[in-house]
């Protein structure tokens, strides 16, 4: 661990940014933004295309020059450091390896850049090579790699100049879902066994999840919220989270205080719904996650639960484990999704079929809209 | 390909006035020139077979001196040609956009609307005795008598440059747009200098277009005529002229045809060795340009 003399903050983390803004234009691409890493944490910056997110993370590269603010890598201010100076290293979308070299002299490249003479750089890259599980691919040339022993090597070429940070720009879009999967978990494991910190950023609310220690949410150039995944999940701040970071059932209504802390929503159609939130206004937006919705067939085991309603099954969306069902229910515009059970009497449910749904007050989030 | 017979013809069809061209004006002159230029003159209007054309060529001096000097200078040209093209053509291809991307390639084209020697004509007004640059040195006091900027090495290579110079731009331009603009990132990232990024990533990218760009000058310049006699005058001493005076001054066709023959040698050669040199096949170079 190195420590910066006058400045204590500067050894407990590897990145700060602060109030950082990017305009083109009139456009504020990154709006006033302030975050910090941790040495060792896997932090992801979750939102959609066009968020802001590339912008932001090619400024700590610096390929970008921010238009106020600071960003500090280990408390060193890197305004006006090159990109080639700077103690970060980036794994591209593209993963833009080096076509015109062996994979051997792709990871050695680095190193040479900063001097160390060929003979050295070959050896540590063929070590670091040996970490990734690529022993012996020295003399290959990249185009002859299969797409996950592509992207082991776009890592490598970055760690093996053990950067302070090591930024990941949607690493994992070219690849097909099954080899996605395994690279996320590869991703995480790589991670922890060098112990590097890691800044990823996504659209893909999947990865973000399974692979974060902590995840920002960015949406029109501004963080929503910045937090654990199960925080996010569990906890959004804001109706974007709510909708943005996993699946779930959004309703738009109108609210009222109601009893015992609760918050009614009043839909159009008139039906009630009661949940937790901080909605003052009139106009409010109330989200409920699939798994949270409980399913009956008769309406007795559900006759405990404040939001209670009848409906028929609309669909069935079998997807293995992430099956769920779309239930038209008397009252609501949209369907209501539920997690489709995979043993029990509604295990085998059909189209058509009537059934109960209900829900408790404290897993629907309520928000003013 | 074993086909039917019907398309084997349709196939032959198509490819006769390729054939055609090939056979009767590139295949046939050869063989023709090949065969004269081992002829000789032993009494009027009769020839024997023999080597003397190409003997004569090694015993005059003048004629290897000025075979030497055009490979020597081609080869110059080729090297000034490149160094001049390769940051135009890196600016059309990594920096321009849209409409200035078209309009940069449309400039370079513009010069080649007109013909080589109304072009090389234009360069004799600007550099000669009573021209356009002298009036300008004697009129800003930086010469007190007229300068003679013609006739001389300098003027021939500035004249053949500028004809070469498109021929380069063009393959370099399109060697350079494929190349994907992260892979530069990625070379800056990792800590690389801009002479590294350059040396490592992006001329070695850009190399089937540079030896294909380097073939087409050469060629262009090896063959040239028009500008080494216009701007170089008595002293541009270009093999060509070599030729030309053999075949149409003196009338000695076999002298001229080994002359041709040797000069063919001579690109071949060099192109030959040029691809070995930097490890580019002509099946790559030849896709680039």
């Amino acid at each position: 661990m190195t420590l910066c003399i006058g400045s204590v903050m500067a050894s407990s983390t590897d990145l700060d940014i602060v109030n950082v803004t990017k305009r083109f234009g009139s456009h504020a691409a990154v709006d006033d933004v302030s975050f910090s890493v941790a040495p060792g944490e896997f932090f992801s910056i979750l939102g959609p295309s066009g968020c802001g997110k590339t912008t932001l993370m090619r400024m700590i590269a610096g390929f970008e020059h921010p238009t106020s603010g600071d960003i500090r890598i280990r408390g060193k201010s890197m305004i006006g450091v090159p990109a080639n100076k700077r103690p970060v290293n980036m794994v591209f979308q593209s993963l833009a390896l080096f076509p015109m070299m062996s994979v051997g002299e792709n990871v050695a490249y680095g190193l040479t850049c900063r001097g160390v003479s060929r003979a050295q750089a070959e050896e540590r890259a063929n070590r670091m090579l040996e970490r990734v599980g690529l022993k012996g691919f020295g003399e290959r040339r990249v185009t002859a790699l299969s797409g996950g022993q592509r992207q082991r090597v776009a890592i490598a070429r970055c760690l093996v100049l053990e950067p302070t940070l090591v930024l990941l720009d949607e690493p994992l879009g070219a690849l097909d879902l099954k080899l996605r999967e395994h690279m996320k978990i590869e991703l995480k494991q790589l991670q922890g066994t060098f112990n590097t910190t890691f800044a990823y950023i996504t659209h893909d609310q999947s990865e973000a999840l399974v692979m974060s220690d902590r995840i920002a949410v960015m949406n029109q150039g501004r963080f929503e919220q910045v937090g654990s995944p199960r925080e996010l999940y569990h906890n959004p701040a804001t109706p974007f989270v709510a909708s943005f970071v996993g699946e779930t059932n959004r309703l738009q209504g109108e609210a009222a205080p109601a009893a015992n802390g609760t918050i009614a929503v009043r839909l159009p159609s008139g039906a009630v719904v009661q949940g937790q939130g901080s909605a003052a206004a009139k106009a409010a937006l109330a989200f409920v996650r699939p798994e949270a919705v409980a399913l009956a067939q008769d309406p007795a085991p559900l006759s405990n639960l404040p939001n209670r309603f009848e409906g028929r099954v609309s669909a069935v969306l079998f997807d293995g484990a992430a099956s769920s069902l779309l239930i038209d229910t008397t009252g609501f515009e949209q369907p209501v999704r539920a997690v489709l059970p995979q043993a029990g009497p509604l295990a085998g449910i059909q189209v058509g079929a009537p059934i109960h749904v209900g829900w408790t007050a404290d897993a629907m989030k309520v928000f003013a809209a | 390909m074993t086909g039917k017979p019907a398309q084997r013809l349709t196939l032959f069809l198509l490819l006769a006035p390729a054939i055609l061209w090939l056979g009767l004006l590139i295949v046939l002159p050869h063989v023709e020139i090949l065969v004269l230029s081992f002829s000789e003159r032993v009494a009027p209007r009769v020839y024997a077979f023999g080597f003397g054309n190409y003997l004569e060529f090694f015993t005059e001096p003048l004629y290897w001196r000025t075979f030497a000097r055009t490979a020597f200078m081609s080869i110059l040209v080729t090297a000034l040609t490149l160094v001049l093209a390769f940051p135009i053509a890196l600016y059309i291809a990594r920096v321009a956009q849209g409409r200035l991307k078209a309009m940069l390639l449309l400039l370079c084209l513009l010069p080649f609307w007109v013909s080589e020697l109304v072009r090389t004509l234009g360069w004799m007004i600007l550099l000669r005795e009573t021209g356009v640059i002298s009036y300008m040195l004697r009129s800003i006091g930086l010469a007190g008598q007229p300068v003679e900027l013609l006739y001389n090495d300098g003027a021939v290579i500035l004249g053949l440059v500028y004809g070469g110079l498109l021929f380069m731009i063009v393959p370099l331009a399109n060697a350079l747009e494929s190349l994907e603009p992260a892979v530069v990132e990625a070379g800056y990232d990792l800590g690389g200098s801009r002479w590294t990024v350059l040396r490592r990533i992006v001329i070695p990218h850009a190399m089937p277009g540079i030896v294909a760009g380097c073939i087409i000058v050469f060629m262009l310049t090896v063959g040239n005529f028009a500008t080494p006699v216009l701007l170089g005058g008595k002293n541009g001493l270009w093999f060509t002229e070599q030729i030309y005076a053999q075949f149409i001054t003196r009338f000695n066709w076999p002298q001229g045809a080994a002359f041709g023959m040797l000069l063919l040698l001579l690109s071949s050669a060099i192109v030959w060795l040029g691809l070995r040199l930097t490890g580019q096949s002509l099946g790559t170079t030849l896709k680039q340009a």
